[in-house]
């Protein structure tokens, strides 16, 4: 009986090796277009924001290609939000002959591929991956976004100046390095300026759906701003259960914020007054952004966040780069990374999530982040 | 009848050694040629430590016969414990390999150890109730981590629960950092680690099972009350096999997590304790080849499949319905043993049972 069910799983070993070898040999032809590669969660529970890089910059190398001239080919791999996969699907990846990376999404699978990239001399820049530990140390690795201690100090930089609240509590997530990185950079910005953090409550995967705890110590405690460093789901459910229990501080929020709005089952209503800081505004009223929204609500049927926006700037600027080098597709990923390396440090980029941005060599870009508040279910500029 | 019992076991055994050694050669030559492609070369350790996790499992669930749903909580404390200790001795010990197997061996000694804390109010449990618990346990122990902050320096390992509350010497870095986990892993682990570690997993699990303790532990097994009643110590036996599980499991983490630059508490949740429980029933309770075989098919089978792109995970899971049904149908069996009669010529088993199934179905 049981050797029965040793042949039958060696056959289906067999079969699965089999179909791994396939996949090596279905290399595409090299040469025409650069091959830009990138890993992101297209499923499971943080699927919204791979989804929303692979559309984004799917949509620009579209346009691009269009145009003539340069021309990419763009792979998204599904990782999963993990980082096993994330190594997997980068080696996938590699097999398909990946020249430049788009690193990951979300950032503990990008602290995995990074390291990756890294050894194997491909250069990356990560739309979103926003942990320090991304680039540090790394000379190839470029990121988009903030680095999180960036929003957490500009955060509550923003709050000082502004003169936002007196009394502030921080709910955050203890279990994700988000949550955490930003919470610990804005304690310790907020400390410095002399901001009174009241209230300090957090959470955990398995335990975020009953906020009541949280949002009563932080009534009690007599806070007038709460700010939530965290994703959108969790700060739904805040916003909703603080409206339900009466209490109405003010609310601040981060990038991960963005897409509340366009959340199934959410009334924007109870967004009303948030603030936060993002470097993406897609009722902006300039021409790129107003193209860039209208291209993707036709095609994907929803208003872009922050990460499609990020990806589409990633193509952009991949493109500004490999021009200015006088890049060839039939170059090695090694020749390529040497060049980047070189333009990501000295050209200016102009993209839809900021004017004027430079990297320098640790790979942190310099942007100004956009204070938003929201106003009848739309981001206004604050 | 007694002695060829026990020489069909032994033959059994030598036979799974061989495929290992075999396929460890056979993939080794071929990763040194670089004739196979950089994904499955990636895969190679993982498939070594899930192979062990599944093995050790094994014998908690197949040859002691209780349900465990925390094996990868045993994993994430020797991933957070081996790393630790191979990354405080990074300037003490200059050798790699050396640093590997300190690090293994520590992830072994503290998994035990967690084993041992887990095991003594566990298995006063038994059936539903004592897997309930371990799931209980393996949520602690991802918590624990989530919230652990662990740093060395010239004064060596410091550590603080909660928030960042360590002061460094200058010089001094970070290892665990709570939610984010360990980030500049170095990558220790290698294949012939990975293969090394197998070989030792089955010889453990292989002699435990065969010896006098072994057949204690499948007595306590195949009936509580009759195993007492003539003396074996319960206790002591479960704790034995729920121990030695715990400490390969252990090894298996920090092979695991030394193969990758960054690991964090949340990789080692619920679905991976599943993960690995699923390796063992679709390769068989008591099984290892069988647990072999199928740690190594699950693990490559979601990367062969992603040619299908978003329609991938739902594939995978048809397959593995599919060979659930498919190695528990009786009329497929009864082929299976025809085709297996006339291969060997003389079958062992009758043949009457097929003829039976395919009467019924017409």
């Amino acid at each position: 009986m049981k050797r029965t069910t040793k042949k039958l799983l060696s056959f289906v070993m067999v079969l699965t090796m089999l179909m791994s070898l396939c996949s090596v040999f279905a290399l595409a032809d090299e040469g025409e277009a650069f091959k830009i590669g990138g890993t992101g969660p297209l499923t499971g529970g943080a699927a919204i924001y791979g989804n929303a890089a692979a559309n984004g910059a799917q949509i620009a190398v579209d346009e691009i290609n269009a145009e003539g001239g340069i021309q990419f080919e763009l792979k998204y791999e599904d990782d999963a939000h993990d980082a096993e996969k994330a190594v997997n699907a980068y080696n996938a990846l590699k097999d398909w002959g990946m020249q430049i990376s788009l690193g990951s999404v979300t950032t503990a699978p990008c602290n995995a591929t990074s390291a990756e990239t890294f050894n194997d001399r491909i250069f990356a820049l990560t739309p979103s991956a926003s942990a320090v530990t991304v680039t540090d140390g790394k000379d190839n690795q470029f990121q988009m976004c903030f680095a999180d201690p960036n929003q957490g100090s500009a955060s509550a930089q923003y709050i000082f100046d502004q003169d936002l609240g007196s009394k502030i509590a921080v709910i955050w997530k203890n279990d994700e390095d988000y949550s955490t990185g930003i919470r610990n950079t804005f304690v310790e910005k907020a400390e410095e300026l002399g901001l009174e953090i009241v209230s300090e409550t957090t959470f955990a995967a398995g335990n975020d759906t009953d906020f009541t705890v949280q949002l009563t110590e932080a009534q009690n405690a007599g806070a007038d701003l709460v700010f939530l460093p965290m994703y959108y789901q969790p700060a739904s459910l805040i916003l909703s259960q603080a409206a339900a229990m009466g209490y109405e501080p003010k609310w601040f929020g981060v990038d991960g914020m963005d897409g509340i709005l366009t959340m199934e089952g959410f009334d924007p209503a109870m967004a009303e007054g948030v603030m936060l800081l993002t470097p993406f505004n897609a009722d902006a009223e300039d021409e790129r952004t107003q193209a860039f929204v209208a291209k993707y609500q036709e095609l994907y049927d929803e208003v872009p966040n922050q990460f499609a926006a990020d990806a589409y700037d990633c193509v952009y600027a991949y493109k500004q780069a490999l021009e200015a080098a006088g890049a060839t597709p039939d170059m090695s990923a090694e020749e390529i990374n040497d060049l980047m390396m070189e333009q990501f440090t000295s050209m200016t980029f102009d993209g839809l999530t900021g004017e004027g941005m430079t990297w320098d060599a640790t790979g942190a870009v310099s942007k100004s982040p956009k204070g938003m508040v929201i106003q009848d279910g739309a981001y206004v500029g604050l | 009848m007694k002695n060829m019992k026990l020489n069909r076991n032994a033959r059994k055994n030598f036979i799974t050694y061989g495929l290992v050694i075999a396929a460890y050669a056979i993939l080794q030559t071929m990763s040194v040629t670089g004739s196979i492609s950089s994904s499955l070369r990636g895969m190679l350790v993982p498939i070594c430590a899930y192979v062990v996790m599944a093995v050790s499992l094994n014998l908690t669930v197949g040859v002691l016969g209780e349900l465990s749903l925390g094996h990868a909580g045993f994993m994430s404390v020797g991933a957070f414990t081996g790393v630790t200790a191979a990354m405080a001795l990074q300037n003490t010990v200059p050798s790699p390999t050396l640093r590997l197997c300190i690090g293994m061996v520590t992830g072994a000694v503290f998994a035990a150890i967690a084993g041992v804390l887990i095991g003594i109010p566990v298995l006063r449990l038994k059936g539903d109730y004592l897997a309930i618990v371990t799931l209980a346990f393996g949520e602690i122990i991802k918590s624990i981590i989530n919230n652990l902050y662990v740093g060395v320096d010239e004064n060596g390992l410091q550590m603080s629960l909660l928030t960042n509350k360590l002061a460094l010497a200058d010089g001094g870095k970070v290892i665990i950092s709570g939610p984010m986990g360990i980030t500049t892993i170095e990558k220790l682990s290698t294949f012939t680690a990975g293969f090394i570690l197998v070989m030792l997993t089955l010889f453990i699990v292989f002699n435990l099972v065969n010896s006098r303790s072994g057949r204690a532990i499948m007595a306590i097994r195949d009936n509580r009350i009759a195993a007492e009643s003539v003396g074996v110590n319960i206790v002591k036996y479960r704790l034995m096999a729920f121990v030695t599980s715990a400490a390969l499991a252990g090894a298996a983490g920090t092979l695991f997590a030394m193969n990758y630059s960054t690991i964090i508490a949340n990789k080692f949740d619920f679905n991976t304790s599943i993960l690995v429980l699923v390796f063992v029933v679709l390769g068989g309770l008591g099984n290892m080849l069988g647990s072999i075989i199928a740690a190594a098919a699950l693990t490559i089978l979601p990367e062969a499949l992603r040619q299908f792109a978003d329609y991938r995970m739902l594939i995978y899971a048809i397959v593995l319905i599919l060979v659930m049904l498919i190695t528990n149908n009786p009329t497929l069996k009864g082929y299976l043993d025809v085709a297996k009669g006339k291969l060997t010529g003389a079958g062992k088993k009758p043949v009457p049972q097929t003829t039976e199934g395919g009467a019924g179905n017409e």
